[in-house]
């Protein structure tokens, strides 16, 4: 290993020689030069290019958006997408320091930190989304408390900063800093509740953000109860990308999770996924009835698309206790749920305003830059996860 | 834990109660009465004849310091809003933002906006039918039509706005804008019902456009350059009380009446003399999305003329207002309910064998 305290001085060489310092994970065995990692950086390179030509060049050069459609891909994928997968980090770490579920211990670090992760992917995206990306601050300044967008701006700011001190032990182990590491244990429960207090209005002012669409989002998708769908809908997204990591993470970096942690996740998707079904198809019912879902076309059929990937199927699966034991089974469910909760940003984001832009003579596509931008955000979210795995001690506590 | 669990609940009860005294705090809900000065414009659509004038002055009007149209170079323009500052720029502009080069072979010879835009704030459009040959007929007639910023009594563009850069006079009610405060988010392009606002989406440091009643025009003692530059009257400016009972007047009137339309504007003594038209079903702007301050008349339906029927009677801010105003609640129940979940579960815990588990 480098010693950075010949480059550095002694004080932050020793910092970095302790942060960088990877015993405790070498029975993960994390590579860094990997094919992977080398697309990874591929893919965050091209997102680095479109960054800098969009700054350069505005928004019409490097998007297909228009007066007419005016959020695109990265508000429907990145924003809503991203902060929707993040959902998992508040209810873990709800359930392990106020509700004292000890045994879901063991995945809480993990799961804060893709929160973390996928909290500044929406971060970044709506930084290069919104023209003037030079002022984004100005909404902590300039409080207007009618938008809805500005609570958005606000949470997104106070959470991750909650986030990040909710994360900030793993850090400070590694320093040894144990200073800092016992006033960030004090304030935990507290930081805790925040998070949770900001998650529940997170999740669900980006369902209100379209609560003043009632002319121009698809019946299909509007609802003036759209904020507890997307609350809701998050929470078994939740679940799902929870599960979805720690087995994926398990698989690849030869690390068991407890089985029974896995067969309670499984039991929230179900919960939450039932209660989400009766929600949507009740909405559908008392507005515009069921009839729109065979009559409105592709819309109709993006609708059901949703329901079936994201919902009906998974909860199936999971429906039988036996099934909820068997791991290969919670996977492709935790998989599937969180393909159907994008696909349902996206159909928000993107297609439901459709049929008003293409009455009034406009289309939309993504652009390729769009595609790229987003591309590489996620490329940079799965490189900040393994980074951090190989770093920082992530599964304490696990039988490894 | 280090923290003793009734040092906690103190600071929890504390910060509950200044939540709680907070709430009241928390009054801004959009009005949705009308602004006592509120002016405005009355477009009928039967005295149009399509002649543009209004779309030219605009243009023209709009693009000096204080118009809609001003506007400042990148770097000006960057620094205002770093350092949250109205721009102080005087200096005119070369040109006028023409559009010209919207259709094949005019190679900036003229001005031919195609919609709304960026560069266009109010804009005249037809309505064709059939052999297109009666004036205001929907059947194998013609008709013109007008689109610009309505002027909502409660604006769903004012309500969404993050940093609060469009902006609702208290006085006159003009929905204006104040770019250097704008983050370009677009949210108020996608929030209105009428699609107004627009995008300067080829520029590095994008404005939203939209028609601002030409609140420059009316400080100098003037109004909106549409109506002193419409030549038959189709457009007149007025406060938005006498316009609302002129355009009830008028679409009570039996058809064929002569009546002395106003010129320019409400209380104009020109005036033009003819016979009252057919109007269509109603007058727009009395109620749409909780009522405009801009109210529009027009002898086929405006919804043959291509204007969204599904907007709501009332004003839009009111449905995410009942949104915003829960979360003050959100926070006083998680940090109760979360503090006594807390506290019943550590003492279940702390009973039980589970001890020394705090490090994390």
């Amino acid at each position: 290993m480098i010693d950075f305290t010949t480059y550095a001085g002694p004080k932050i060489g020793n910092a970095l020689n302790k942060l960088l310092d990877d015993r405790h994970s070498r029975h993960l065995g994390i590579k860094m030069d990997t094919p992977f990692t080398r697309v990874l950086v591929f893919l965050i390179l091209g997102a680095a290019f479109v960054a800098g030509y969009r700054v350069i060049f505005g928004l019409g050069a490097s998007t297909n958006m228009n007066d007419y459609w005016p959020w695109g891909l990265w508000i429907a994928f990145d924003v809503l997408g991203g902060v929707a997968m993040a959902a998992g980090a508040f209810m873990i770490a709800g359930a392990v320091y106020i509700l004292n579920l000890k045994k879901y211990k063991c995945i809480a670090r993990a799961s804060i930190l893709n929160a973390f992760f996928g909290y500044l992917l929406a971060a970044i995206s709506i930084t290069f989304d919104v023209g003037r990306s030079a002022v984004i601050w100005h909404p902590l300044i300039m409080w207007q408390i009618n938008s809805v967008m500005f609570i958005v701006a606000l949470h997104l700011v106070l959470y991750l900063t909650t986030l990040a001190t909710e994360s900030s032990p793993m850090v400070f182990e590694k320093l040894g800093w144990h200073r800092a590491l016992n006033a960030v244990h004090r304030i935990m429960v507290g930081a805790v509740m925040f998070g949770v207090a900001l998650s529940l209005l997170h999740q669900s002012s980006l369902g209100a953000n379209y609560l003043i669409l009632p002319s121009k989002l698809s019946p299909l998708w509007y609802s003036k109860h759209i904020p507890y769908m997307f609350l809701v809908s998050a929470l078994m997204m939740g679940f799902s990308m929870v599960s979805f990591e720690t087995i994926l993470t398990g698989k690849v970096f030869n690390h068991q999770v407890p089985k029974n942690v896995l067969e309670g996740l499984a039991k929230g998707i179900v919960f939450f996924g039932s209660l989400y079904f009766a929600m949507k198809l009740g909405t559908v019912i008392s507005g515009p009835g069921l009839g729109v879902l065979l009559h409105d076309g592709f819309l109709s059929f993006m609708w059901l698309l949703e329901m079936a990937v994201g919902v009906v199927i998974p909860v199936m699966l999971l429906a039988k206790t036996s099934s909820r034991k068997n791991i290969e089974t919670i996977f492709v469910a935790s998989i599937l749920v969180i393909l159907g909760v994008l696909l349902n940003r996206l159909n928000v984001g993107v297609f439901a305003v459709s049929s008003y832009a293409n009455h009034v003579g406009s289309d939309y596509f993504p652009s390729i830059m769009e595609f790229v931008l987003t591309a590489g955000m996620i490329a940079f979210a799965i490189l900040g996860f393994k980074v951090c795995a190989k770093y920082l001690n992530l599964f304490p506590d696990t039988g490894h | 834990m280090t923290i003793s669990r009734r040092g906690f609940l103190k600071g929890v009860t504390g910060s509950a109660v200044v939540l709680a005294a907070g709430i009241p705090s928390v009054e801004a809900k959009m009005s949705t009465e009308l602004p006592s000065e509120a002016v405005g414009l009355l477009y009928d659509a039967t005295l149009c004849v399509g002649c543009k004038s209004c779309m030219v002055n605009c243009k023209t009007k709009n693009s000096v310091p204080g118009g809609a149209l001003y506007k400042d170079g990148v770097v000006p323009g960057v620094v205002d809003s770093l350092l949250c500052r109205k721009s102080d720029k005087t200096e005119a502009m070369k040109s006028p933002p023409y559009e010209t080069k919207t259709i094949a072979g005019n190679e900036g010879i003229w001005d031919a906006s195609q919609d709304l835009s960026g560069d266009t704030l109010n804009i005249i459009k037809a309505y064709r039918n059939g052999t297109g040959e009666m004036k205001d007929s929907p059947t194998n007639g013609h008709a013109f039509f007008k689109q610009q910023c309505l002027h909502c009594i409660s604006p769903a563009c004012v309500s969404v706005c993050p940093p609060g850069a469009l902006i609702k006079d208290p006085k006159s009610g003009i929905v204006y804008y104040d770019a250097y405060r704008c983050i370009g988010c677009r949210y108020c392009q996608l929030a209105c019902p009428f699609n107004i606002p627009r995008y300067e989406w080829s520029s590095p440091w994008p404005e939203i456009r939209k028609c601002q009643l030409c609140r420059h025009r009316i400080a100098e003692g003037k109004y909106a350059a549409c109506a002193e530059y419409c030549p038959t009257g189709a457009t007149i400016f007025g406060k938005v009380t006498d316009l609302r009972e002129e355009a009830k007047k008028r679409f009570a009137m039996k058809p064929g009446t002569i009546y002395d339309f106003p010129v320019q504007t409400f209380d104009s003594k020109s005036t033009s003399t003819r016979p009252v038209a057919a109007y269509a079903d109603k007058i727009y702007g009395l109620t749409d999305a909780g009522g405009t301050q801009n109210l529009m008349l027009s002898a086929v339906s405006f919804e043959l003329l291509g204007f969204s029927k599904d907007i709501p009677a009332s004003a839009l801010p009111d449905l995410t207002w009942a949104y915003i105003a829960k979360i003050p609640w959100v926070f006083l129940g998680v940090f109760l309910g979360g503090t006594s979940l807390y506290a019943i579960t550590s003492r279940k815990n702390k009973n039980g064998t589970d001890k020394g588990d705090h490090h994390d």
